[in-house]
């Protein structure tokens, strides 16, 4: 997961031919394909007028829309981060049958298309379906309801905390976990000040890639959402609206202001990354 | 002396045994319980689910379903993006990880996070940045419609959006890789008198060739399976720009689920493909570089 380059040693110039055209071709498709289209929409949305903005931004469908991404998302990473490293922690510290595809299946999030994943949760947890059904005879409706939404940014959000925080506890040095043990401390006191400390920094990273991923995420939560305005309706479903309402400037002001709040997230992300690594070193 | 060391080994021995008990016994239990029982309910059922509802009507049904026309074109126009997309990627992920592992500069990292990018772009933002480009209202908009060039609602937009949110996937897997690997190969190689490419090709990609396909895989399952910035510039025209995921919504909203499930059955085989795949490719990996690497997605 972590694309954190360590800082080489200065070394003399280099007898590798190629620096000058690779570096060129990597800018230049980098920004054919990504630098200049996602500055086309700032330098589009530069040009609509201020209160235009504002009010696009501070109606109540917006804030609603917001609302519901922004905090159901962070209601998913946080439940992913005590799944994930429970399942982080097993798949690492246990032996049980069938652990290799445990292991593999948690990556199916990542791999199954996002529309799949869509139709098969909704299908599941709809009022008719296996899951559905149970729960609808306690009265709880789950598709068509904002812990519809829920439950795929959950699914989606998992493998980014197992797998960051899965490398750190396999590296983790057990002669800390011995020392402590010799000690005397309990194996309560060994999990909260000497484990947790460890792998905080990978599970702080984890919940963010979590978090950014599920805030973006569009393919499987529109089929399960039931997409109710100001109730159930993500922000990227606001923006297709738009679109497809030919509203461009308000579409344009929303996905600015998702992307600004996106590249915050990225720093977040690059920032805590660095510090795991050089927490896990 | 010997004693001493007969104590010590036991005190060890017993330290290691505490160790190796680790918690309760019931923890364990109620550990496993739910780490396992939540990877059932919430991966391993869903994914079942997607097979029980293609095959809900049997095998004619399902086949049916599949060679139905519509869905056979989104299947083949699925194969062309595919085809087209993660090539160009695949290109670009070994020029980049060349340029950043095999040199030194400034602002290496920064490089790095601007080709991370599009992991942290909403789907739906990418498709809309390429309406902002090239649709009717977008810059180049007028020009591309005098000349009569279909971009957005067509089959060149649905290539540019589904490049660009699989843009990261080969760099990423190749960088750290190449990064362990150093330059040490190639500088010999280049003294030795071997050329750019000579160098490239048989010093470099035997190293990174299975780290490569690994990249090339994950790039190949998102291709086929982007679904947000495909759907913004795809204008869902049945039998032209409908790729896999997007006749599956179609066919679902449609209420025609044995239908949707069928094509999305093919989707969730492909996952499932890269899967075992990606798992036979980390065991080569391991065995290829018995050094501990640390980044496992």
């Amino acid at each position: 997961m972590s694309l954190v380059v360590p800082a080489r040693s200065s070394r003399r110039r280099s007898v590798i031919p190629g620096f000058g055209i690779t570096l060129g071709l990597t800018i230049t498709w980098l920004s054919l394909i990504v630098l200049i289209p996602l500055a086309s929409l700032f330098i589009k949305s530069a040009t609509l007028d201020f209160g235009q903005i504002v009010d696009v931004l501070l109606s109540p469908r917006t804030i609603s829309a917001f609302r519901v991404s922004f905090g159901l998302s962070l209601a998913a990473a946080s439940i992913n981060v005590v799944f994930g490293v429970i399942v982080a922690w097993i798949l690492v510290r246990y032996e049980f049958p069938f652990k290799r595809v445990a292991d593999a299946i948690v990556d199916i999030p990542f791999a199954l298309p996002t529309a799949v994943a869509g139709i098969a949760l909704t299908a599941l947890y709809a009022p008719n379906g296996w899951i559905g059904s149970f729960f609808a005879k306690f009265g709880i409706k789950i598709a068509y309801t904002p812990l519809g939404i829920l439950v795929a940014l959950v699914f989606i959000g998992l493998p980014f905390v197992v797998r960051t925080v899965q490398p750190v506890l396999e590296d983790m040095e057990k002669e800390m976990e011995e020392a402590a043990t010799s000690l005397g401390a309990t194996r309560w006191q060994v999990v909260t000040r000497v484990i947790f400390p460890t792998i905080f920094p990978a599970l702080a990273t984890g919940f963010a890639l979590a978090f950014a991923r599920a805030v973006g995420e569009y393919g499987s939560v529109i089929f399960i959402a039931g997409n109710i305005p100001l109730v159930s309706e993500i922000a990227p479903l606001l923006i297709i609206i738009k679109l497809s309402e030919y509203a461009y400037a308000q579409a344009m002001t929303i996905a600015a202001a998702m992307l600004v709040i996106s590249f915050i997230l990225l720093l977040i992300i690059n920032i805590l990354q660095r510090w795991s690594a050089r927490y896990a070193r | 002396m010997p004693a001493d060391l007969n104590a010590v080994m036991s005190r060890k021995a017993e330290i290691r045994r505490r160790l190796l008990l680790g918690e309760h016994i019931l923890v364990r239990a109620i550990l496993l319980f739910l780490g396992l029982g939540f990877l059932l309910a919430f991966i391993l059922v869903p994914l079942a689910a997607v097979f029980m509802e293609a095959f809900g009507r049997g095998w004619t049904a399902y086949v049916a379903a599949l060679s139905e026309p519509a869905a056979a074109a989104s299947i083949r126009l699925t194969l062309l993006v595919a085809a087209i997309s993660v090539p160009l990627n695949l290109v670009f992920g070994v020029i980049a990880a060349w340029a950043i592992t095999k040199f030194e500069f400034r602002g290496k990292s920064f490089l790095i996070t601007l080709i991370d990018l599009p992991f942290s772009v909403s789907p739906v933002i990418a498709g809309l940045v390429f309406v902002l480009m090239f649709g009717l209202q977008g810059w180049f908009g007028p020009w591309l419609s005098d000349n009569g060039i279909k971009i957005i609602f067509a089959v060149p937009g649905i290539v540019l959006a589904t490049i660009f949110v699989t843009f990261p996937f080969v760099a990423r897997e190749l960088i750290p890789l190449m990064q362990e690997q150093g330059t040490e190969e190639e500088e010999a190689a280049i003294v030795l008198g071997a050329n750019g490419w000579q160098t490239f090709f048989y010093v470099t990609l035997p190293n990174i060739k299975w780290g490569l396909l690994y990249g090339v895989l994950l790039c190949n399952a998102r291709a086929m399976g982007e679904f947000g910035a495909v759907s913004v510039v795809s204008g869902h025209i049945r039998g032209q720009t409908n790729t896999m995921p997007l006749q599956t919504e179609i066919l679902y909203n449609e209420y025609n689920i044995v239908a949707a499930f069928s094509v999305a059955s093919l989707l969730a085989l492909l996952a499932l493909v890269t899967l075992v795949a990606k798992s036979v490719l980390e065991w080569r990996l391991k065995a290829a570089h018995s050094s501990h690497s640390g980044h496992a997605a």
